[in-house]
């Protein structure tokens, strides 16, 4: 219900939302969550496993139970936390985990059965018979399990990740936060503030203390409002500090767009931030914890924390008569605020015997609340004490057990928080994570006074180590009450004390899996599901640990605790990965052809990172084949382009680039005469093959290097290597020019015929043979020519600077027109080099040595190079290794197949009888039938053998002959002629 | 994780290549034998703490560097030019 | 005490409270005939085999902290058998096997659920690239079905099949693939061995190995010494250390891998999926996360943390893949010690001292293994031969070159496999 006169809401703007289909009405500043409690509404949610009723505990981030799913359509968000989401008009809400209503949900037989139900039930049974997992228990646990549902639609919403630099970091802006922003930012520190909230001040927002005889939050807007004039400091709301990484690294998600039906033009639904600090201080505060009763887990029963959030923050009582169940003094502020208010308080139940009394409220020292009923909500509970057990009817309980300090960023790299008695909670102990300095409640410091005095302190310690100056302001007069505790984490008696409300984990699981010998925190952990909710144990983890300390008669230091993991709270995948949907995931990279090719209506498909076109259809054509027999045709009759662009081209100078290029090269280029190009194999230091390509010499001192596409940058890595790492002594310089540069092929008998009229001077022919580069001029532009071919025909590559590709592409097909010929695309391409022999990476994929692809004798025995040693272990020169042959079908069966594995003929198709495998195949038209290149065991030495290639998968057997695998012009003569 | 380039400054762990242990930087002599360039190629020390490696400035200065680094906690205690440092010991 | 359904429902009618430990807490013994270093799931399996097949129980597995805590508690719990080269084809072959029948032989519910494994190709050279395997994985014996554009449509239709940056050409599909309870796995083997005599000794640190004359003799621990015949490292990531205690050096780096794992959703994937061109994997656990993860981090780590780049490439793969994962939040992300080796294959080998044998280099892979593994280890130190399964992991074969295995086919550098 609503409590007049309290809360920071706005009462004048109205809010209607709907939650399961019912309309309600809240205020502007409301969550979801204190909207609902307004409108009475209690029942929020079913636990997971015994889909048990459940109102909200919390009012937080931290939230287990109050999880609902947000709109729908593709902007269906699940498991959202109602305590955090801000309503606006129009938002839906709909509960989860139920069927087929919240209020009548079938599946809560299983709290009825939920003595068979206990820790790790499911790994004694379910056994029986085997198939049965897959076909009916596995599917049913599947569907009784989950939260919320994806929609199943793609996401719709933008998202963006973002960079942010900055001297100190300041995480949470309560007392301690705003206290460290201000005295930081004042000694001149450029700072980030970040809180998860939707408004700063954390708990100043949530308590009744004065500081300087002001209303807390009215300290805080205070100090916000000078921060916010200051150019050094930047204030981040809903923004949550989600890890801490190596180097000063923080990731935070701003929720840009959750809280606003309207959001800006352009404006993201979430940012997901990486933040670089020099410095950062954690002041995040800390959450309470329950106590651990019988039944403590109904609608109504929250922490006491939450019910003054709810009273002073959102105007709203949770209930209209309160009891407060506790072990130390701060939970007694809970009745003094609900009587302040007008509300009733039927008791305050203190665990202590020695708890301070009150003259507002009745308090009940010694007491302990050991029971409590009502189905669907809260209606009374049992109190025990040494004068008996007794009934309070009550609609909600206010329960504190103390408070954990909010230790998990500072636990992110691997450190352990240590455990301090005289507050029964874990802190952070100094330095686990470099640069981070702890202040306020996260460092077990819970006044508020305490809290300002340990911001001005971790804002100085940071400023020390930033070499600024910081001054320490004057201290303004606030509360400053001692934190009085005695621990209590379980009521003794019968029935289900809750521990983890989510995963429904009761103490009884605890002591249960101690007795089974999971003694292990993370043995406990793992075994019982404790700790594993969407909360990740933020309410129940500490209390969990000592339960199961006292059930192996140990401490809770000796315990431990489970791991801190990032992130701190949720964050969506859309987010982290803003980048990554549709084609963003990498980048695209284009030729200078490829508006023509597209034009053309050439299908274009990823090479590596580029598009290139597969083939160029002409009228008539009704599928790829016939376009690429068609292309293939074409280029051995008469003459084809093809852009080449994207093979990797790295320009290297310098007076040690010829003894470089013997290095890292199997062949010499130190005696390549300059204007001529040469083929060159280079290896991996482990004597593997790494790449191939020619290499041209432009000058004495100067090279240029072709890798294949897909290497180009494994090359330049390579090169650069070789020379810091190996050679620095050499004087050469690297740069790839692959993006400078449109390169195209042109392929055919009629290829320097297309020149001579292209050029502007033609080409003489004694200094064009095969292999030969130089400078040319097309149209007045400076262009580079080398005669070399990948096709086998006579054929050249023309290089121009790439702003003149696209020009130069379109006057190519042009002239190739006039002589009939024309465009071709990688099928076309590879047909060409298959008919060749030549090599790709479906051959050199890694695993293959120079002799393997019949280049053993490309490794100069003049001089080392790299990978030249290893290539000579015995493993590498073996001669039974699988080695290059052609392939050619001569049985009924004219298929073969890339993939497929190759037997002798009378062996059958399994691994052990295996002699080799399938790497490309292609249809020849200029041979009229199938061709194929694979790897054969001591293939060479097996030409005209006739060997069976069995391809399972495909369903395709062929016999084939074993050839050589330049299966056209085996003498070179059309490309050197 | 963020490594400190002697060219380029302090800059963030996506602009690097990582290669592994800077005993790369020892080639052995061709004919060293076979356990010489296992261990070169192979074999690693692996040591959980600090430890010299090789890494490449590749969307920087494409320098490799030599980087002092702890296996345990992360931290980069300093990185210096593969160049320098193979200069200085060859 | 064999567990059953019928025994639920007896515990649960009596207030369970006639549940017995999983397993003891002995105090070690001066000495044994196998001291196992390492009590993740390799080392459990080593164990129970050694003792349910070889019917040596007098063994003892050492961990320094709670037994499973390695890499088996901390995976994305995939098991498939879908490699293509010799060694690794007949030895995951033969962990399937295992993986099979392994409720039944532990008596305990690793919840192994063969939902099948899909490896999506993206360009036609992938795609031969996977037929190859595909057509490995038949030869060996196992399941492979090559699945077209249409065919991944009907299992995944979720994936974005037309905006998505490398578009989904079709799949390998590994019909017996799937995924397990990880930490079933480590406790179901942990029982079995326990009830057949191992000691499973926890929180003992192995500090030093003892070694006279080229023989080991036993090893020092933090709860003092302890004699053996023979001694196995199975330490994973820890390898270099552990083997540095014996004079060692492995051809073994150690890195980091992330996973991940989202809020309980309903059912919504149900198989194990992988994205060739992301590094990326991704299947739904039975209580709804999704759990994922892709590439190592790439440098030399003991921290199992790692950092924001692979996080965020991790992400960008699973939005570029399948969008409709983008609401989903992740809860935890975690990091596992990889023991990287430079042709990507395991080793399972004796060492250059007599009685010291050695099982690491599982790359990020060895959950799957663990049936395999242990079982083929067993017998190695059992009869000291290796097992039939096992011959290929030998600890010199990147010195020699035969019989290297690199699937990935990216060479000696321990962080590309």
């Amino acid at each position: 219900m609503r409590v007049a006169g309290k809360g920071l809401l706005d009462r004048a703007r109205t809010v209607t939302f709907t939650f399961d289909g019912v309309h309600y009405t809240g205020f502007q500043g409301d969550t979801l969550a204190s909207a609902l409690l307004a409108n009475d509404v209690r029942l929020v949610a079913r636990s997971f496993k015994y889909h048990r009723p459940r109102g909200f505990l919390s009012a937080g981030s931290e939230e287990p139970n109050g999880l609902m799913t947000i709109a729908s359509g593709a902007a269906q968000e699940p498991n959202v936390r109602a305590t955090v989401q801000e309503i606006f008009p129009g938002l839906e809400a709909v509960s989860q985990n139920r069927w087929p209503s919240l209020g009548f949900d079938v599946l809560s037989v299983n709290d009825l059965a939920a003595p068979f139900f206990s820790a790790g039930f499911y790994y004694k049974t379910f056994m029986w018979p085997r198939a049965f997992w897959e076909k009916v228990y596995e599917p049913v646990i599947r569907r009784a399990a989950g939260l919320g549902a994806l929609s199943g639609l793609n996401n719709g919403d933008k998202y963006e990740a973002a960079w942010a630099h900055c001297d100190l970091l300041v995480i949470g802006a309560g007392p301690a936060g705003l206290m460290t922003a201000l005295v930081a930012a004042r000694a001149g520190a450029d700072v980030i503030l970040a809180d998860e909230d939707a408004r700063m001040g954390g708990r100043l927002l949530a308590e009744t203390h004065a500081i300087d005889g002001q209303s807390g939050h009215v300290w805080a807007a205070t100090v916000l409002d000078e921060l916010a004039t200051m150019d050094n400091v930047r204030l981040m709301t809903r923004t949550t500090v989600t890890g801490a990484y190596d180097q000063g690294t923080y990731s935070a998600l701003e929720r840009v767009g959750h809280h606003t039906a309207k959001r800006a033009a352009g404006a993201p639904l979430e940012t997901f931030w990486r933040i670089v600090a020099k410095q950062a201080v954690l002041a995040a505060g800390a959450l309470e914890r329950p106590v651990a009763f019988a039944n403590n887990d109904r609608p109504g029963i929250m922490t006491a924390g939450a019910v003054r959030s709810y009273l002073n923050r959102w105007g709203v009582s949770p209930g209209k008569s309160v009891a407060i169940f506790g072990n130390n003094d701060d939970a007694h502020r809970t009745a003094h605020d609900l009587v302040t208010a007008g509300v009733h308080v039927a008791a305050v139940i203190d665990s202590r015997h020695d708890a301070p009394l009150s003259d507002m409220f009745d308090v009940r020292r010694g007491a302990q609340v050991c029971d409590s009923s009502g189905r669907k909500g809260l209606e009374s509970i049992t109190i025990r004490s040494v004068s008996g057990q007794d009934r309070l009817q009550v609609d909600c309980l206010a329960m504190s057990g103390g408070w954990n300090p909010s230790v998990h960023l500072a636990c992110h790299m691997n450190g352990r928080p240590e455990w301090r008695a005289d507050i029964a909670a874990f802190v952070p102990t100094p330095g686990m994570v470099p640069g981070l300095h702890s202040a306020g409640a996260c460092n077990g410091v819970f006044s508020t006074a305490a809290c300002l005095r340990d911001g001005a302190g971790a804002a100085n310690r940071a400023l020390d180590a930033l070499g600024l100056k910081g001054a320490v302001p004057e201290m303004p007069e606030a509360e400053d009450a001692n934190y009085n505790l005695t621990p209590l984490w379980a009521v003794p008696g019968k029935g289900r004390a809750w521990l983890d409300f989510q995963n429904d984990v009761t103490v009884k699981d605890v002591k249960q899996a101690a007795s089974e010998n999971f003694r292990s925190v993370e043995h406990m952990k793992r075994y019982t599901t404790q700790g594993m909710a969407t909360d990740q144990g933020k309410n129940s983890n500490v209390n969990a640990l000592a339960v199961l300390a006292d059930a192996t008669g140990r401490g809770i230091p000796e315990t431990g605790t489970t791991t801190f993991r990032a992130p701190y709270s949720p964050v969506s995948i859309a987010a982290m990965g803003a980048s990554g949907q549709g084609a963003g995931f990498a980048p695209q990279r284009y030729t200078t052809s490829h508006g023509a090719s597209v034009a053309r209506g050439a299908p274009m498909i990823e090479a590596g990172l580029w598009y290139r076109p597969s083939f160029f259809p002409t009228k008539g054509e009704t599928n790829w084949r016939q376009s690429c027999d068609r292309e293939v045709n074409m280029v051995r009759q008469a003459v084809g382009v093809c852009d080449v662009s994207t093979l990797g081209k790295i320009d290297i100078q310098g007076p040690g680039a010829a003894e470089l290029l013997d290095f890292v090269y199997t062949g010499m280029f130190s005696t390549l005469k300059t204007g001529r190009a040469r083929y060159g194999l280079m290896l991996r230091e482990d004597g593997h093959v790494m790449d191939d390509g020619t290499t041209a010499r432009l000058g004495d001192t100067h090279y240029l290097m072709t890798t294949t596409t897909a290497a180009a940058g494994e090359v330049m890595r390579h090169l650069e290597f070789a020379h810091q790492g190996l050679m620095p002594h050499l004087d050469v310089s690297f740069i790839s020019v692959t993006e400078q540069w449109a390169q195209f092929a042109i392929a055919g008998p009629k290829s320097r015929e297309l020149l001579d009229r292209l050029l502007d001077s033609p080409l003489n022919r004694d200094d064009w043979p095969f292999m030969a580069c130089g400078a040319v001029t097309v149209q007045g532009i400076a262009a580079r020519l080398f005669r070399i071919s990948f096709s086998g025909e006579h054929a050249y590559e023309l290089a121009v600077p790439a702003r003149y590709g696209a020009a130069l592409f379109d006057l190519l097909l042009e002239r190739a027109g006039a002589l009939g010929g024309g465009p071709y695309g990688m099928e076309a391409l590879n047909v060409l080099r298959i008919e060749k022999g030549f090599i790709t990476h479906a051959e050199i994929h890694g695993r293959v040595t120079p002799s393997d692809i019949g280049m053993g004798r490309m490794i100069s025995a003049k001089k080392d190079c790299i990978g030249k040693t290893m290539s000579q272990r015995p493993g590498l020169t073996d001669k039974a290794r699988e080695q290059l042959v052609g392939l050619k079908p001569t049985g009924a069966v004219k298929q073969l197949t890339s993939g497929a594995h190759l037997f002798s003929q009378e062996d059958a198709g399994v691994r052990v009888n295996g002699q080799g495998y399938v790497t490309s195949v292609a249809f020849s038209p200029t041979l009229g039938h199938m061709i194929g290149l694979g790897f054969l065991k001591n293939g060479p030495a097996r030409h005209g053998e006739i060997i069976r290639m069995v391809d399972h998968l495909r369903g395709v057997e062929t016999l084939c002959e074993v050839v050589n695998p330049v299966f056209f012009d085996p003498e070179g003569g059309r490309a050197r002629g | 994780m963020r490594i400190t380039c002697p060219i380029c400054g302090e800059r963030d762990r996506r602009e690097f290549y990582y290669k592994g242990a800077a005993v790369a930087l020892a080639r052995p002599d061709p004919d060293a034998g076979p356990e010489v360039w296992d261990e070169y190629l192979h074999l690693r020390a692996n040591p959980a703490g600090e430890t010299r490696e090789l890494w490449y400035h590749e969307a920087g200065c494409s320098a490799w560097l030599v980087v002092t680094r702890n296996t345990v906690t992360h931290a980069v205690l300093g990185a210096e030019l593969a160049a320098s440092v193979k200069g200085a010991g060859a | 005490m064999r567990f059953s359904g019928l025994r639920v429902l007896k515990e649960g009618l009596f207030g369970n409270k006639g549940w017995t430990p999983h397993w003891r807490d002995p105090e070690p013994n001066p000495e044994y005939d196998v001291v196992i270093i390492g009590g993740g799931g390799h080392g459990l399996s080593t164990a129970y085999y050694l003792a349910a097949e070889y019917g040596l129980s007098n063994v003892a597995v050492l961990e320094k902290g709670y037994i499973g805590g390695g890499n088996v508690g901390r995976n994305t719990t995939i098991v498939r058998a879908n490699y293509f080269l010799q060694g690794n084809s007949e030895f995951y072959s033969h962990s399937m096997k295992l993986w099979e029948g392994l409720e039944q032989e532990l008596n305990y519910n690793v919840m192994f659920s063969q939902r099948g494994v899909i490896n999506l190709f993206h360009s036609d050279g992938q795609r031969d690239a996977f037929a190859r395997r595909g057509n490995a994985m038949i030869n060996q014996g196992d399941d492979a079905i090559l699945l077209d554009r249409e065919g991944v449509r009907t299992l995944v239709p979720y994936l974005d099949f037309d905006n998505v940056r490398f578009p989904v050409y079709g799949g390998l599909y590994h019909p017996r693939g799937g995924t397990a309870r990880h930490d079933a796995v480590a406790w179901g083997y942990a029982r079995g061995a326990d009830q057949r005599g191992v000691h499973l000794i926890q929180n003992c640190e192995v500090t030093g190995i003892d070694i006279e004359g080229g023989t080991v003799r036993g090893v020092q621990t933090s709860r003092g010494a302890i004699r053996a015949k023979k001694v196995a490292m199975v330490v994973a990531g820890r390898s270099g250390q552990v083997a540095a205690m014996a004079g060692m050096r492995l051809p073994v780096e150690s890195h980091v891998l992330q996973a991940f794992v989202t809020e309980g959703l309903k059912p919504v994937i149900d198989h194990v999926l992988s994205f060739g061109m992301g590094h990326f994997y991704i299947s739904q656990s039975d209580k709804g996360g999704l759990v994922f993860g892709g590439d190592i981090d790439m440098y030399a780590s003991y921290a199992a943390r790692g950092n924001l780049p692979i996080v965020e490439h991790v992400m960008e793969a699973g939005m570029t893949l399948m969008p409709m994962i983008g609401k989903a939040r992740v809860l935890r992300s975690w990091g596992g010690i990889m023991d990287m080796t430079p042709d990507g294959s395991p080793y399972i080998d004796k060492t250059g001292i007599d009685g010291l044998y050695v099982n690491c280099g599982w790359n990020y892979g060895g959950f799957k293994a663990v049936p395999g593994s242990g079982n083929c280890f067993a017998h190695l130190i059992a009869t000291d031969r290796p097992h039939g399964a096992a011959t290929r992991f030998r600890l010199d074969r990147m010195r020699t070159g035969v019989g290297i295995i690199d699937e990935e086919g990216t060479g000696a550098q321990h962080n590309l496999h």
